[in-house]
């Protein structure tokens, strides 16, 4: 067991490398910074562009593999280089990865949570009015993408607001600026700003898990073994759970490191709709800001996060799964 | 089973279908939806890019059907003019990636060793980079030309997924007899692939199309929504909704148009895809409605 998930560790690892220097070449190739300094009015002597930008270990005349040595001999030593503005890449990044990894945690652990609830309860109460009405509306969340739902909950939280009379909901931001009180209202401060970035991203979520979940349970449902477990005494309920369930939930683990590319993705619209600043809004704007070494930096993090998720599927199985074990 | 003995099974697969009425409203919502994209500009005097300077900002009427933007534009006009390159990029960019990942995903299956190691652990690492990013980084590379290059990236980094399916189906297919006999008959390698294999999950593959085409118009709208993919002058579904977002409160025409036409699509889309894998393979039980 240890062995299996410390190779497949080190295949992630080599995985992490590749996509990160890919990345970063990638983007260094494909931005142009030169043209943040150059388009300034009057325009600035060559000369001194090249300064700025060797400063930065930006310049496009440097070869894009001395520029790649440099910036990967950093990060090596934690060190992700300088933002386009010259501020160190890596206390921003420190600063932004807590927002974004709170988003995506509670968005990854609720919207599983509930998805694989509700597919269970459809598969169980297969073609009652529960099932239809989950399946139909998993169909249409899935087809709602994160940026327009993010703008529908905006509207409906205007309303309830203005219906209500004062302040429920509130959309930009993590919480009040300046806003004065105990822990206790700083908390719910928090909270209130906290439910619609969630519900925009865990609502697809419980869709995509709750369809998933619905199909794998339905496939165990008809097994013999549930029959046998029955027979030899089991009530019903115990044996969907404790052996159906088990079998149903070992899908589910692969499409959970899957999706969870998806979910980062949708994290950043989230957070740059409602004005989080983490690292998805983050990497919005250093693209837009030919900024190649913070872009890099949001790459190894997305895939860093991946990493995660996969290992954390493998082992899932693995304990999901005895045969795996055994190998 | 009610089915009788004899019928073919293409006809068996559209009688099926059929039976599932919600898919086959997705199916009419699709075509619906491809008639009001391409016939739809016509009925209206309004040309996308025109100009209508007597008329800014104004709501639905019977001059602008969908009202007007801030510089007097139709959003009628627009709206199909951007359902249009949606539609097109959705599906173009869905049957490029399922080609391109039932060709991976059948070499890899069939020749095996290195060829299937390589392939795969490609895969894998595309699988690690989130294509949003990529398509994101590389949006600077393609602004300024054709749109047909952001569908290529955007096929080739959605065909993953497929590609695995396909090298599973593979690996189970090249064990049986037809392909063993073709085999011992000195049938080139690549004319298995082509003739053997892959006509035999066509079924998967048409599946897979359909359901790519929706997540296609999802990645498609999504870049676009942050400038990265339709660049203007083109507009597309995604461009629309982000200009429409800043007054989605305030001038809701702007915004509820584009948008339900956006979810209306990947819904019926879903839909059909959902409907076919059940047609196909009654045994699957899947999210059947």
């Amino acid at each position: 067991m240890v062995k299996f998930m410390a190779r497949r560790f080190l295949n992630y690892l080599i995985l992490v490398i590749v996509a990160t220097s890919l990345g970063y070449l990638l983007a260094a190739v494909s931005l142009n910074p030169r043209s943040n300094f150059e388009g300034r009015n009057p325009a600035p002597p060559k000369s001194s562009v090249d300064a700025k930008l060797d400063a930065l270990n930006l310049n496009d005349e440097t070869p894009v593999l001395t520029r790649f040595k440099t910036w990967a001999g950093g990060v090596v030593h934690g060190d992700f280089g300088k933002s386009i503005d010259n501020q160190p890449v890596s206390s921003e990044m420190w600063r932004r990865m807590g927002v974004s990894l709170r988003l995506l945690l509670v968005g990854s652990v609720l919207g599983g949570f509930f998805g694989i609830a509700l597919g269970t309860i459809s598969a169980i109460k297969q073609y009652s009015a529960v099932d239809y009405g989950a399946t139909l509306g998993s169909f249409v969340l899935l087809a709602i993408p994160v940026f327009l739902l993010a703008v529908l909950l905006k509207v409906a939280a205007l309303n309830i607001n203005k219906w209500a009379g004062t302040p429920i909901f509130y959309y930009t931001g993590e919480f009040t600026p300046g806003l004065q009180g105990s822990w206790w209202d700083h908390t719910w401060d928090r909270f209130q700003h906290f439910i619609l970035p969630t519900l925009s991203l865990v609502l697809g979520q419980i869709a995509f898990y709750g369809l998933y979940q619905r199909n794998a349970m339905l496939d165990v449902l008809g097994s013999d073994f549930i029959r046998t477990a029955q027979a030899k005494g089991l009530r019903r309920r115990t044996a969907i759970i404790r052996h159906g369930l088990r079998l149903a939930l070992i899908p589910m683990a692969t499409f959970f490191a899957y999706e969870f590319g998806l979910l980062l993705t949708g994290a950043t619209f989230t957070e740059k709709i409602f004005g989080w600043h983490g690292m998805g809004e983050w990497f919005i704007d250093s693209v837009t800001k030919n900024d190649v070494n913070a872009v890099a930096t949001v790459t190894m993090f997305a895939a860093v996060l991946v990493l995660v998720a996969g290992m954390m599927a493998d082992l899932a199985v693995a304990i999901l799964d005895p045969r795996v074990r055994s190998s | 089973m009610t089915e009788d003995v004899g019928v073919s099974r293409g006809r068996l697969v559209l009688r099926r279908f059929r039976r599932r009425r919600i898919a086959l409203f997705g199916l009419v919502a699709i075509v619906f939806l491809v008639l009001f994209a391409f016939l739809g500009p016509s009925l209206s005097k309004w040309n996308y890019s025109q100009k209508d300077y007597n008329a800014f900002l104004q709501p639905p009427s019977a001059q602008h059907w969908f009202g007007t933007t801030q510089i007097g534009a139709d959003v009628y006009a627009q709206t199909l003019r951007g359902l249009q390159k949606s539609l097109v990029i959705g599906f173009l960019t869905a049957i490029i990636s399922t080609g391109l990942a039932a060709i991976v995903g059948a070499a890899a299956g069939y020749y095996g060793g290195w060829t299937d190691r390589v392939l795969m652990w490609f895969v894998d690492l595309l699988l690690v980079l989130p294509s949003f990013l990529i398509i994101a980084i590389l949006s600077p590379t393609f602004q300024g030309k054709t749109w047909l290059l952001f569908v290529v990236l955007l096929a080739g980094f959605s065909w993953m997924i497929t590609a695995r399916i396909v090298r599973g189906l593979t690996l189970s297919l090249k064990e049986r007899e037809f392909v063993r006999a073709a085999e011992f008959m000195g049938v080139s390698s690549r004319t298995i692939l082509f003739r053997h294999l892959l006509p035999n999950m066509s079924s998967i593959l048409i599946i897979d199309a359909t359901i790519n085409v929706g997540g296609a118009i999802l990645a498609e709208t999504g870049l676009s929504y942050f400038g990265f993919g339709v660049q203007p002058p083109d507009v597309s579904l995604g461009t629309l909704i982000a200009d429409g977002t800043k007054s989605a409160l305030t001038y809701p025409w702007l915004f509820v148009f584009c948008g339900g036409l956006l979810i209306l699509t990947v819904l019926a889309v879903s839909l059909v895809g959902d409907g076919l894998r059940d047609a196909v393979d009654p045994n699957s039980e899947s999210s059947r409605l």
